[in-house]
Parts: C-alpha cells; sequence; structure tokens
C-alpha cells in the first residue's frame, strides 16, 4: 500500500516534470531535401509547428541521399537530442541506425514515407493512406454526378509508382457499384503539367473533341492544372463541361478552383510534424506508446471552401 | 538526290502512319475549328516541336562528330529565365531576348569545352547536364514559376494560319538552317570538320570557331524548345521540363540516317525522325493501350525502322534478291534448253 502511494506521487512528479520540460525539448529532423514543392512546404511546417510548441528543431537537409541521412541522425544521437524526426529517402538500410538510436533512448518517428526495418526499431510512423485518398475523390465523383452517365478519363502518375497504384485502387474502389460511372481512358502524365496536358489532348481528341468525356480524375494537382489548359483550349469549359478532381491539394489548384476550372482536390497534407510532436509530447510526459501508424487526414476541398483563402494561406509554403 | 536521301524515312513515316491508323482510324482526320485546324495529325506537328528543335541543332552537332547532352537542361534553363523574366514584368521581347542569350551562353560553355579545352563531347555536355538542372531550380527557387501573360503563351498554344504557333517554329527554323547550311559552304564545311578536323584546319578551315557556333547553333535550338514548353503551360517546371528530350533529339538524328560518327548531315531527315518519334507518341496514347506498354511498343517501333535502315540489311538484302534472280533465270535457261 505504502509502495503503490509512494509510485503513484513519484508517477506524477515525473509528469509535471516532463510537461515542465516540454518546453525546450530538442528534436532532430532529418529531411530528404528539397526534391518538390511539397516537400519544401513540409519544411517550413515542421519548422513553425516547432517554433509554435517551443521546441528546439536541429534541421538536416541530406540532399536525396541516404548516407547523408545516416550522418545526420548519428550526429543527433551524439548531441542527445530528445527525439528524431526521419523522411527516410528510401525504404532499406536503416537498421543499424535505427539500433544506435534505440540504444541511446531517443524515440525516432517517421514521416510521410515508411522504411522497411522491424516497427520496434521507431515509435511511430506518421503518413497519409493513399489508397484512401483516390476514395475520397472517388466518393466525391460518385456523389457530384448522382445518377447520371459519366465517362471519365483517369491521368495516373508514374507508371509503376506507389502513389499511381495506390491512387488508382481507391479511386476504382470508390466508383465500384456504381454502373452509370466508367473509367474509359487511363494513361500515364508523368505526375507532370506538360505531359498532363500532352496526354488530355489526345483522350479529348479521340473523345470526340471531349463532348464524351464527363469527368476527369487526376493523380496529382499538377497534371490536373496542365489538362485544365488542355481543356480550355479544346474549347470546352472546365470544372462545368468536364469536372476536374485531383489529388495534392498545392496552390495552383485553388487558384484554378476559385475561378471555377476545378471542382475538387483531396489534401495530402505537409504538416506530418504535426501529429508527430503530439504523439513524441504525450511519449515524454508519461511515455505512452502510440499506435505504430498514425494515418493524416486526407482532407477534401471543394469550390465552396474558400479556394482563394487556401490559395493565399498556402503560396507561402514554399510549395 | 535529296527525295532519295530522305526516302527511307519517308516510307517508314508513310509506314507508320498507316499503322496507327488500323488502331485508330480517325488519325488523319482534320477538321477546321475557330480558325484553328483540329486533329491528331496536327497534334503531331505541334507536339513534335520541341525534339524536331532539337534535332536541328543536334544534327549539326553530331555532323562535326560530337554530341550534345545538355540540350533538355539547357531547355528547363532557358525556361526557367523567360519565365522569370515574365513574371518579374520585364516584357516579352527581353524575355524572350534573355532565354536566347541563356542558350547562346550554354552552347558557348559546351563550344569553348569542346573546341578549346579539348574535353570529349560526351563528357563537357554531360557536365551541363548535370549542373543545368540545379542552374533551373535555382532560378525558379524550386517551384513551378507560373506567369499569366498572353503574349508569351501565343508561343505555346497560339495559331498563325490555322497552324500552331509551335509547328510554325520548328518548320522554320528546321528551313532556315537547312537552306543556310545548303546555299552557303557552311553546310560542307561542318562536314569537313567532323570527317577529320586537323585536316580540315590544315585546309584552311578554322575549326575552333566552327565547332564553338555550332555548339551555340544547339543552344539556341535548345532555348526555343525551352520557350515553347514553358509557354505551353505557362510555367517553368526545373525538375520537367526537357527531361531525357536530349535522347529522343540524338534518336531523331538516328532515325534521320545521320551517322554519329560525324559528315554527311540532312537536317530534313532529322525532322522526318522526330516526326516519326512523335507520331509513335501520339498513336500510342490516341491507340488507348495501358500505358505499361508505352515504352516498350516505342522501342519495338523504333528497333524496327533502325533494322530496316541498317546499311548491312539493305545490302543483305540487295544479295539475296541478286541471287533469286540468278536462280530464277537459272531455272528458265534450264526449262528452255
Amino acid at each position: 500500500m505504502k509502495i503503490r502511494t509512494l509510485l503513484g506521487s513519484a508517477a506524477i512528479l515525473a509528469v509535471t516534470a516532463a510537461s515542465a520540460l516540454a518546453e525546450g525539448e530538442t528534436v532532430g529532423f532529418a529531411q530528404i531535401g528539397s526534391e518538390s514543392g511539397w516537400r519544401a512546404a513540409e519544411t517550413t511546417l515542421t519548422k513553425q509547428q516547432a517554433e509554435e510548441r517551443g521546441i528546439d528543431l536541429r534541421f538536416s537537409d541530406a540532399q536525396q541521399k541516404q548516407e547523408n541521412q545516416i550522418a545526420a541522425i548519428r550526429s543527433f544521437i551524439a548531441q542527445g537530442v530528445d527525439a528524431i524526426l526521419l523522411a527516410p529517402v528510401v525504404a532499406t538500410g536503416w537498421d543499424s541506425v535505427l539500433e544506435e538510436a534505440q540504444e541511446a533512448e531517443i524515440p525516432v518517428v517517421l514521416l510521410d514515407r515508411q522504411v522497411d526495418s522491424s516497427d520496434e526499431l521507431y515509435l511511430t510512423a506518421v503518413g497519409s493512406n493513399l489508397v484512401h485518398e483516390g476514395e475520397v475523390a472517388g466518393e466525391w465523383l460518385v456523389n457530384a454526378v448522382g445518377d447520371e452517365e459519366c465517362r471519365i478519363v483517369e491521368l495516373q502518375g508514374t507508371t509503376g509508382s506507389t502513389p499511381a497504384i495506390d491512387r488508382k485502387t481507391g479511386f476504382e474502389n470508390a466508383i465500384e457499384g456504381h454502373d452509370n460511372m466508367e473509367i474509359v481512358r487511363s494513361q500515364t502524365g508523368d505526375f507532370t503539367r506538360a505531359q498532363g496536358k500532352e496526354v488530355m489532348e489526345s483522350f479529348l481528341q479521340a473523345e470526340n473533341g471531349g463532348k464524351d468525356i464527363c469527368a476527369l480524375y487526376a493523380h496529382n494537382d499538377d497534371m490536373a492544372v496542365g489538362a485544365i489548359q488542355a481543356i480550355k483550349e479544346a474549347g470546352l469549359a472546365p470544372g462545368e463541361d468536364i469536372l476536374v478532381v485531383s489529388i495534392d491539394a498545392v496552390p495552383d489548384i485553388f487558384k484554378a478552383m476559385a475561378d471555377g476550372e476545378a471542382n475538387a482536390t483531396v489534401e495530402l497534407t505537409p504538416n506530418m510534424a504535426g501529429p508527430a510532436f503530439d504523439v513524441l509530447e504525450a511519449y515524454w510526459a508519461d511515455g505512452t506508446a502510440p499506435e505504430k501508424f498514425i494515418q493524416t487526414e486526407s482532407r477534401l476541398f471543394t469550390q465552396d471552401d474558400d479556394p482563394t483563402g487556401e490559395y493565399e494561406a498556402r503560396k507561402g509554403l514554399g510549395y | 538526290m535529296l527525295l532519295k536521301r530522305i526516302a527511307p524515312q519517308l516510307i517508314a513515316l508513310a509506314a507508320l502512319i498507316l499503322l496507327v491508323t488500323l488502331v485508330y482510324p480517325d488519325f488523319l482526320d482534320i477538321s477546321f475549328r475557330d480558325g484553328r485546324l483540329v486533329g491528331p495529325v496536327i497534334d503531331v506537328l505541334k507536339r513534335g516541336a520541341p525534339v524536331a528543335l532539337l534535332a536541328v541543332g543536334m544534327t549539326l552537332v553530331i555532323a562535326t562528330r560530337g554530341i550534345d547532352l545538355s540540350v533538355g537542361t539547357v531547355m528547363a534553363i532557358c525556361g526557367a529565365v523567360a519565365a522569370w523574366a515574365i513574371a518579374s514584368g520585364w516584357g516579352l521581347a527581353p524575355a524572350l531576348l534573355l532565354a536566347l542569350a541563356a542558350g547562346a551562353a550554354a552552347g558557348l560553355w559546351n563550344g569553348l569545352l569542346v573546341a578549346v579545352v579539348g574535353i570529349q563531347p560526351f563528357v563537357a555536355t554531360l557536365i551541363l547536364m548535370t549542373m543545368g538542372r540545379g542552374i533551373a531550380q535555382l532560378i525558379t527557387e524550386g517551384r513551378i514559376l507560373t506567369f499569366n501573360h498572353p503574349g508569351f503563351a501565343f508561343f505555346g498554344s497560339g495559331t498563325v494560319l490555322g497552324l500552331p504557333v509551335p509547328a510554325w517554329l520548328w518548320l522554320l527554323t528546321g528551313v532556315g538552317v537547312a537552306l543556310l547550311m545548303r546555299r552557303s559552304a557552311l553546310g560542307m564545311l561542318i562536314e569537313a570538320t567532323g570527317i577529320n578536323r586537323r585536316a580540315s584546319a590544315l585546309a584552311g578551315v578554322n575549326a575552333t570557331v566552327l565547332l564553338i557556333a555550332v555548339y551555340m547553333a544547339s543552344g539556341l535550338c535548345a532555348a526555343l524548345a525551352g520557350i515553347v514548353v514553358t509557354a505551353d503551360i505557362r510555367g517553368a517546371d526545373a525538375n520537367n521540363a526537357g527531361l531525357w528530350l536530349e535522347l529522343d533529339a540524338i534518336l531523331a538524328v538516328v532515325i534521320g540516317g545521320n551517322s554519329l560518327l560525324g559528315g554527311r548531315f540532312s537536317i530534313l531527315a532529322a525532322l522526318l525522325g522526330a516526326l516519326i518519334i512523335q507520331t509513335i507518341d501520339t498513336g500510342i496514347l490516341l491507340a488507348g493501350f495501358p500505358s505499361e506498354y508505352n515504352l516498350v511498343i516505342k522501342a519495338a517501333l523504333v528497333l524496327v525502322i533502325l533494322v530496316l535502315q541498317s546499311p548491312r540489311i539493305a545490302a543483305e538484302w540487295r544479295i539475296w534478291r541478286e541471287s533469286q534472280r540468278a536462280s530464277r533465270e537459272a531455272l528458265a535457261e534450264r526449262s528452255r534448253t
């Protein structure tokens, strides 16, 4: 009895000590580099989140090289940081450095991408569910067209890449069972604006000048932006004659939505650090072990969600 | 004479169009809508512009026994420069001039490395190929630099006399450069330098200046291509603009029957090569195959075209035909007796 009270008060003491310490904790962030606009926005938001929470963030840019990331993690361990955020550039080859972090009792949180190592070597992984993103986009279109016939064209991401496969699967899941909806053409646009435009031109050409197309589903916003130009040049009104739904929520798609040229986008949030810091604060406070995968929200944005405001809010994030 | 030179390319193109028409019957349909021609063939002429423009410069470089791997990257740099100038309000003419100047400067750099420093062209241009995308990213600050300028966008999606502006650009550039090469001695001097630089230098050709000029021409062509793709999407995408297009340009030159060992060249044939590549690309898109097949189909068709064009196959074919004829005649001879 006496022991239990003692333990209890010790725990309370530990909790108060920890919450006092949450201010001024040091976190090392081993970022991949600046491979894309989305990545730059993730870096900006991570720094913002750390500042808001009073966390001292040590940032390392690995310039897309795993050896640089491993070196950064080793130096974070040597500095004795309180936690490490890692956005792994590749999936394999992390075992030994993660073990070193574990021996030093430093929790590691993976951001955005996964690793092949055993999940005991890291605290948790924060990321988005790509299949779910496709489903959200598909569900929006299902609701938007109702019972009408809808011939859909699809702009896929880079052939064979995980986002392309998963976003395609998710969308197909969502429209399954709706016999009025059919994907009539599907081609890769390589995630780029130029390819998105070129492939959309051929879709329009092949589908009676675009009159037979009811909707476009693009695996990312950039391809949708390119395709919107192709639709306009073919003399049709994107957003009205052809519905446009895509994924990522980059600033330029909000501009298109504000002009009524795109209809909906699903956000791949660059704020992976927010949930990661939430988990870490709970862990520092009382050692709560989180689940091994924390799925970020795949929020749907439509023309009703103040696209102009969203554009203004996002354009400074470095997209 | 000229027709005989480009006959293999014309035949290949015709056969290819026939093939595409089989899988997509409306391929040759052209209609006139809102003052512009519309149809798959027009798309080929428009979409083929970047590779066709690059092929013009690449033909000259290859004729000097060189190669320019940097053109795709130079496209990205020039596109970024143009977009940056437009976005900062410099106006159309200065933006275009700046982009062309950037292309010429890139060519000058390559030319100096090759002709003066004496680095092998493959390595010399590889330097700019890898480094240049970083330069382009520095200009765009790593994001897609967009702009809203109808005058500049005209170079990507405008039309003149019903035909898309990019198509006019490569047609005029190609014909202009080809005439310049053949109406003056320039073409012959380039061929001489390609066949034997030292001998042509001894014969009084200023090979160093000629080499630099050829790489600068290639840079200028890349700048035009960069302007076209940037104007097309109304934004400079430093990561993707012109990515791998140097390889398509080299392929166009090779399909055009030009030897990578330098010497005799034909710009017209290289342009037909670019059209062949684009017809394959557009045909694949229109046919509606799953995208996993795109590259395999393209590779197979290119292989067939190149094999049919190879001099060895042509020689074997001639020998085979001769022997057939000989045996037929022998047979006829025997039946007569």
